[in-house]
C-alpha cells in the first residue's frame, strides 16, 4: 500500500487490486462511521481510494503504510436485479470478440455476479466488475455521440448502465428500463461502491 | 407564482445558478460544482444581508439582464461590469436597491470572464442533494438560464450588509497557479515535468466550468500504459493525451484515467475562474504545506 500526497489536503491510497481496494474502502468506512477518520470525500476507484478533504493528510499517510487492513467482509449486501433486454447494437461485435454466438453473450452475461467496484464519468454510473478477464473487450475505435440511458455496456473489465443519455464509447450490449439516478429518490443512485448486481433476461432476448 | 420572483430578459452567454455545491457525493460520480469564484460570490452575497450559502447568479463574459417582481437588494460583484437601473448606470461591487419591475442590467465584462448577481433572498430553485448549483458536467441543478426564464427568491432576512463597498481582486492579467508535484508526475519525462513549471502557457478558448485548459508546451510521458481511473481533486492538473494541461474547476468529473501531474492550491482558482482566454499562465511548484 503507498500513500501518495495530492495538494494539500488528499491522499491517494494505491493498491494492488480491486479486492484490496474494496477492504481498504470498506475499513476507511468504517473508520469514518467510528468516528475516527474526518474526511469530505472517500473515492475508491480501480486500484486506489482517494481521500479528500483531510486535517493532516502527512500523518494519515504514514499510519497507513504500516496499517493492517483487513480482508473486505463478505458481501451481505442484497443483489440489485436489473432487467435487461440483450438488444444493442454491438452484440455481435461483442460475440465475436468472446468467440462465442451473441446468444452466448447474453447467457454468460446474465449468469455472471457484479458488483459496483467505483462509480464516476456521471452520476449513477457505476463500473461493475464479475466477468473473468477473458471477456475484457476493447472501446469502440469512434466513440458514438448519443448513448441512450438505460444502455447496458461493457469496455475494459466493466460492465456499466448508462444512467442518461450522454456520449460514450463503450460497447452496447442491452437495455434495462431501471432508473440509476432519480435525484428526487432516497438514495439517489441505484448503484453505489460494493453493491452487487445481477442482470435479469427480460422479452424476448 | 409570488412575487419573490425574478424575470430573465437577456440570459447571457452563459449564466447559471451557483451556491456552494454539493461535495460528499464524490463516490457516486457527482461533481462538486458550485460558483467558480468563490469569494466573489460571498461578497456579492454578504453585500445583500443573505447567508453564505444562498444562492447567486454567475455570468458569463457578456453578462445578463433581470427584471425583479418586486423590489430587491441586488449586488453585482466578481469580474467588473457596467450595471445600469432602467438605464441609469449604479455602482458595481456595492448593494443596490431595485425597484420593482425595473430592469437590472449586468454588462459584458469589462475585464475577467465571471460576474455574479445576488440578489436578497437568494436564487431559491429547488436544491439537488442539498445545492441549487448548475452541474454542467453532469446535469444537475437548474439548467443554465435562457430568456424567459423566471427563477423564485427566497424570503429576505432582515440581516442588513455589514460591509457597504469591499475591495476585489482585479482578474488577473498574468495567471500565476502554485502547484504540488504529484500524484502522477512520475508518470512524465523529467524534462517534461521541468518544461511544466519553467516553460510559459496561455488559457485556452476551450476553457469552461469542467476545466480551465491551456496551450503550450505538450507534456511527453514516461509511462505509456492505460492509468486505471482513479479518483480526482479539485486543482488538479490533468494531462490528456494531446499534452496539455488542463486544471480541473468545480464541474469536473469525480474520477479520471489521465494522470495528474499537479494539483493547483485551492487559493488560486477563483484567479483561474477570471482568466480570459489567451492570458499567459504560469505554473509554480511550491512546498506541500
Amino acid at each position: 500500500m503507498r500513500a501518495l500526497p495530492v495538494g494539500d489536503d488528499a491522499l491517494l491510497v494505491e493498491v494492488a487490486s480491486g479486492e484490496e481496494a474494496r477492504a481498504l474502502h470498506t475499513e476507511l468506512l468504517r473508520r469514518r462511521g467510528e468516528g475516527s477518520l474526518s474526511v469530505r470525500e472517500i473515492v475508491p476507484a480501480a486500484r486506489t481510494v482517494l481521500l479528500d478533504g483531510l486535517a493532516d493528510p502527512a500523518r494519515l499517510a504514514s499510519e497507513l503504510t504500516t496499517a493492517v487492513v483487513p480482508p473486505a467482509p463478505p458481501r451481505a449486501r442484497e443483489v440489485v436485479e436489473l432487467p435487461v433486454r440483450y438488444d444493442g447494437p454491438d452484440l455481435a461485435d461483442v460475440a465475436a470478440h468472446w468467440g462465442v454466438t451473441p446468444r452466448e453473450v447474453a447467457r454468460i452475461h446474465a449468469d455472471t455476479e457484479f458488483s459496483v467496484a467505483f462509480c464516476g464519468f456521471a452520476p449513477g454510473f457505476g463500473y461493475l466488475t464479475g466477468l473473468p478477464p477473458r471477456y475484457d473487450v476493447p472501446r469502440r475505435a469512434t466513440p458514438r455521440t448519443a448513448v441512450p440511458a438505460g444502455a447496458v455496456a461493457l469496455a475494459g473489465p466493466y460492465t456499466g448502465v448508462y444512467p442518461r443519455s450522454s456520449p460514450g464509447g463503450w460497447q452496447l450490449i442491452g437495455t434495462t428500463d431501471s432508473v440509476l439516478w432519480d435525484h428526487t429518490r432516497v438514495p439517489a443512485a441505484l448503484l453505489s461502491p460494493g453493491t452487487r448486481v445481477r442482470f435479469v433476461p427480460v422479452g424476448n432476448s | 407564482m409570488t412575487d419573490r420572483a425574478l424575470g430573465v430578459v437577456r440570459a447571457g452567454a452563459l449564466t447559471t445558478v451557483q451556491d456552494l455545491g454539493r461535495p460528499g457525493h464524490a463516490h457516486l460520480g457527482v461533481p462538486r460544482s458550485g460558483a467558480l469564484d468563490g469569494p466573489a460570490a460571498a461578497l456579492v452575497n454578504r453585500l445583500v444581508g443573505n447567508a453564505p450559502e444562498a444562492a447567486v447568479l454567475e455570468t458569463t463574459l457578456n453578462g445578463c439582464a433581470l427584471r425583479p417582481r418586486s423590489a430587491v437588494t441586488v449586488a453585482v460583484g466578481g469580474a467588473p461590469c457596467r450595471v445600469t437601473v432602467d438605464g441609469r448606470p449604479v455602482a458595481w461591487g456595492a448593494p443596490l436597491r431595485v425597484p420593482a419591475g425595473a430592469l437590472l442590467d449586468v454588462g459584458a465584462a469589462v475585464s475577467g470572464v465571471r460576474s455574479y448577481v445576488a440578489v436578497s433572498g437568494g436564487i431559491a430553485v429547488e436544491p439537488v442533494l442539498g445545492s441549487r448549483s448548475t452541474d454542467l458536467l453532469s446535469g444537475l441543478g437548474p439548467p443554465p438560464l435562457t430568456d424567459g426564464t423566471v427563477l423564485p427568491l427566497g424570503r429576505a432576512t432582515r440581516l442588513h450588509a455589514r460591509v457597504d463597498v469591499a475591495p476585489q481582486p482585479a482578474p488577473p492579467a498574468e495567471l500565476v497557479l502554485r502547484v504540488t508535484p504529484g500524484p502522477r508526475d512520475d508518470w512524465f519525462t523529467p524534462a517534461a515535468v521541468r518544461a511544466f513549471t519553467s516553460r510559459a502557457y496561455r488559457v485556452s478558448p476551450a476553457s469552461n466550468r469542467i476545466g480551465l485548459r491551456t496551450e503550450g508546451p505538450a507534456l511527453e510521458r514516461a509511462v505509456t500504459r492505460e492509468l486505471p481511473s482513479e479518483g480526482v481533486v479539485l486543482g488538479a492538473v490533468q494531462v490528456p493525451p494531446d499534452g496539455r494541461p488542463v486544471v480541473f474547476l468545480a464541474d469536473h468529473p469525480t474520477t479520471g484515467g489521465y494522470p495528474v501531474v499537479a494539483v493547483v492550491r485551492a487559493a488560486d482558482l477563483p484567479a483561474a475562474a477570471q482568466a480570459v482566454p489567451g492570458t499567459p499562465v504560469r505554473f509554480v511548484a511550491v512546498r506541500r504545506r
